[in-house]
């Protein structure tokens, strides 16, 4: 790419120019606001891990012992509330992409900064209203919340819980809101379609599903709270209503969800891999129009949750080959990253290594989610450990590696300083063994048959999870240690150049940190992303 | 804790022998694709190493290879999507001449009624051999039968019977789970399915019982003044229910419906929709949603299935009286139009 020359260390960048309080709760920067939702989210994180230590922690022992059955079902309802809402969700869009988005269609800020900053005032909002809930006494309905139980026999913080929801869904909304009018209106000049980086294409196919899907899982959980407080039959027999339309609802939002999660992941790993390999991604058009056919599909397939909860044999036939079709798309992405490293140039700094974890354990996560597509092995193993394995491939063993892999890739650009890139490499490797090691064994734990979201087990259920908590201990390690050395580095890590790994990514074309409106001058695009032989200037300088 | 270990579920009915085999093919299809995914990057990422292998060749896309890497996959997951339909429709309707049990689900344990009487809390006796089905309703909340060992699980809903069947082919005790997560104590709402030889169970089933369902059921019939209007004299303001079960029911919008379990079940809880009432009869009778628990309908329907001649008129029943007789006309005794 055509670029302006990288400038000298500038006077003033968006970290320096102000440092009052206000400067920050006020301010319409894409960048700030991208480090302000950071840190939300991984207080979230934390909070969300802190449940599932105590979860594994009482499932070393078949019975339930450490804590009543009452807290156990809040403890993981609230885990799932908190990990999926308010860290997943919001983790690769709003952080990664609030801060680079922009900056990679050459742009100064969001097309609606203000909508933007209030997105995260939404978020914070709805943070505070669930994280209220749960301290005055928290709820136990699970993330899913299923009606009746949900809206009639829960006496739980189910109301609060799902305001709280609410906000974070129209924080969720105005995000999508500005990436898609940003990425329609605001690229630079000669930044065709065709040349944009994939981050943007996957990223522009999860807004295309938080404009159409949030809605969605807004009215149910309207709807739910409608029930409750005002007894409107709606989804209670008792009342009149059905409860299965309450699952159809949830999963027509919360299917396209798990695709909110993955698909700026996939974007990341898109970016690292080109980036650690010198190479443009094999198959640029195929990998970015698999991200719209993802988010096409996606809608398509809700049913596949359902497949025992009373649908009809021949919905259940539609979902599941809809629920194949999904796959493709998928596939054809991993084969495509996998392709890309041929006769590359590949160096295995720790965004990369993320990027081996994520495909390995995404390709685990996607080829077992074929057993739950199919509809005679789904009967046994739907609500079993299978499952719970199964989406943590996915949301952990994808999402949060990606979201790790790119928190390291563009450290540099966002603060200015390197990680150590030794300890990062530790943490990786600590993170992708204790992954595997918790939850590998819940696959097997699945087809043997322990339902989820079981307090107190039988014995022979013993042995897989207490290999699984001893996994979670070691993976509680690997998520500390980035958290200390990444605060560590902001002091102490090594000046960073503007372009570290000598990308071709025009978020790169500017100093590190950038200046507010990141560009000293409108950049112009004169060729395809990731034209690496065009530029063997390019070096890794880091 | 290291001597009881398992790896695999017991395999117990019919329906693990046809399961089973499908998971070991996804498992070779996992291991086949996965290995093959690590073993590439590892190659790629050692034998590219910027070390040895310092500039990359640009290389562009190719659509043969693109159409390649799709059409197989698609082709893996046809087949497998049409292996995996064939299984789930042998869990479809239960084989015609299957062993009855009816079952509700409540928070937070199992009760199960055999035809016969006996009555059985969280375990369900079957014998071996012999397709058994297994309707079931929950009193509150979703829940989910779920035997590993049998590869069966079907939620459980609040608003509608579901039948769920099996062969068990291996005598055993096995877990009996709640699969739907269903308030505080879901992990204690577990039981287990007992398989006997068929003599032992024949044995099982006469050790005990309080009278047949149906017998049950007419006690309730009367409790429930039911008889009073549904009979086949004079008396009657409701149609004669012999016959009924799985006959076609017309309703006065000229629809239709089968007169099966679940008919039976609304119709007593109520209120029946505008249009939906039966033709040629006024709609008079009472609401019970409230009134009968859902053991007690189980009852009830098997009394009701029981009916196939005109019922006898109740000489204990009361008979209303002329006065009301003439203020409701439209009460006069009809039957139901085939």
């Amino acid at each position: 790419m055509s670029a302006p020359s990288v400038a000298v260390e500038p006077r003033e960048h968006y970290l320096n120019v102000d440092y009052g309080i206000r400067s920050w709760l006020l301010t319409t920067d894409h960048k700030r606001i991208g480090v302000l939702y950071m840190i939300s989210i991984t207080v979230m994180f934390f909070i969300g891990g802190l449940f599932a230590t105590i979860i594994r922690l009482e499932l070393m022992t078949p019975p339930g012992d450490l804590v009543t059955s009452d807290t156990y079902n809040k403890l993981f309802t609230m885990h799932g509330i908190v990990m999926v809402f308010f860290f997943l969700i919001p983790s690769v869009p709003a952080v990664i992409g609030n801060f680079v988005l922009p900056m990679m269609v050459g742009a100064r800020d969001m097309a609606f900064p203000k909508i933007n900053l209030l997105s995260w005032y939404l978020f914070v909002i709805g943070a505070g209203i669930t994280l209220y809930a749960i301290v005055v006494g928290g709820v136990d309905t699970g993330w899913t919340f299923y009606t009746p139980f949900s809206t009639t026999y829960s006496n739980t913080y189910v109301f609060g819980s799902i305001v709280g929801i609410l906000f974070a869904g129209f924080s969720s909304i105005f995000t999508g809101l500005n990436f898609i009018a940003t990425i329609h209106k605001l690229r630079a000049p000669g930044l065709t379609w065709r040349r944009m980086q994939l981050f943007l294409w996957s990223n522009y196919a999860t807004a295309v599903i938080m404009i159409l899907g949030t809605p969605v899982v807004a009215i149910s959980l309207i709807l739910v709270a409608v029930e409750r407080v005002w007894h409107i039959g709606i989804f209670n027999p008792a009342l009149g209503g059905d409860p299965v339309l309450f699952q159809h609802l949830f999963w027509f939002y919360s299917h396209p969800a798990v695709y909110i999660m993955v698909l700026p992941a996939m974007g990341v790993i898109s970016e690292l891999v080109s980036t650690f390999s010198r190479k443009r991604v094999f198959g640029y058009e195929f990998v970015a129009a698999a991200s719209i056919a993802i988010a096409v599909f996606g809608f398509l397939v809700w049913g596949h949750h359902m497949f025992v909860a009373g649908i009809s044999i021949y919905s259940a036939l539609l979902f599941s080959i809809m629920s194949y079709l999904v796959a493709i798309p998928s596939a054809v992405k991993v084969f495509n990253w996998t392709a890309t490293l041929y006769k590359g140039a590949i160096s295995y700094r720790t965004p990369m290594l993320y990027a081996f974890g994520f495909i390995g354990l995404f390709t685990i996560g996607g080829l077992t989610g074929l057993f739950l597509a199919a509809l005679g092995v789904d009967i046994h193993v739907t609500d079993t450990y299978f499952v719970v394995a199964h989406f943590h491939y996915i949301m952990v063993g994808g999402t949060v590696m990606a979201y790790l892999g790119a928190i390291h890739y563009w450290w540099p650009k966002m603060f200015g300083r390197m990680y150590p890139e030794g300890w990062a490499k530790i943490s990786a490797a600590t993170i992708f063994v204790g992954f595997n090691v918790t939850f590998f064994p819940q696959f097997l734990l699945g087809y043997v048959g322990m339902p989820r979201r079981y307090h107190a087990y039988a014995p022979e259920f013993q042995v897989l999870n207490v290999m699984s908590t001893a996994g979670a201990s070691i993976l509680a390690v690997g998520y500390l240690l980035p958290l200390i050395y990444l605060i560590w580095s902001l002091r102490y890590g090594a000046i960073a150049p503007a372009n570290p790994w000598g990308s071709t990514g025009l978020e790169w074309q500017t100093t590190s940190p950038p200046p507010t409106h990141n560009f000293e001058e409108t950049p112009v695009v004169s060729e395809e992303a990731y034209a690496y032989d065009k530029h063997p200037e390019m070096e890794f300088v880091a | 804790m290291w001597t009881d270990f398992p790896l695999w579920p017991a395999r117990a009915s019919n329906f693990a022998d046809r399961v089973d085999p499908l998971y070991l093919f996804l498992i070779a299809v996992l291991v086949f694709f996965s290995v093959g995914i690590f073993l590439t990057i590892t190659v790629f990422a050692i034998k590219y190493r910027r070390s040895v292998h310092p500039n990359a060749e640009h290389i562009e896309g190719s659509l043969p290879v693109e159409a390649t890497w799709s059409i197989i996959p698609l082709a893996i997951a046809m087949f497998i999507f049409v292996w995996s339909a064939s299984v789930y429709y042998s869990y479809g309707a239960p084989p015609k001449d299957s062993l009855r049990v009816y079952g509700t689900a409540k928070q937070w344990m199992w009760k199960f009624q055999h035809p016969d009487g006996q009555r059985e809390i969280n375990e369900l006796h079957v014998p071996l051999g012999r397709d058994v089905a297994v309707t079931l309703i929950s009193q509150d909340v979703i829940h989910s039968f779920f035997v590993p060992a049998f590869r069966v699980k079907m939620d459980v809903l609040p608003n509608r019977y579901r039948t769920v069947w099996f062969r068990p082919t291996r005598t055993g005790t096995y877990h009996l789970f709640c699969a739907e997560y269903c308030g505080t104590s879901h992990s204690g709402m577990i039981g287990w399915v007992v398989v006997m030889e068929p003599a032992d169970y024949e044995a099982w089933l006469a050790s005990g019982g309080e009278g047949s369902l149906a017998s049950s059921g007419e006690k309730l019939f009367r409790h429930f003044g039911c008889v009073s209007c549904h009979r086949s004299d004079q008396g009657a303001r409701g149609p004669d229910l012999a016959g009924l079960y799985g006959r076609e029911i017309h309703f006065q919008d000229g629809t239709t419906t089968m007169a099966d379990d679940n008919y039976i079940r609304d119709r007593i809880l109520g209120p029946r929709q505008p249009g939906r009432l039966v033709a040629g009869w006024q709609q008079i009778m009472p609401v019970f949603r409230g009134q009968v628990n859902e053991e007690e309908m189980l009852e009830l329907i098997a009394y009701v299935k029981t009916l196939q001649n005109p019922l006898n008129v109740n000489p204990n029943a009361p008979i209303p009286n002329e006065e009301q007789r003439k203020h409701n006309p439209q009460v006069e005794p009809q039957v139901i139009r085939p």
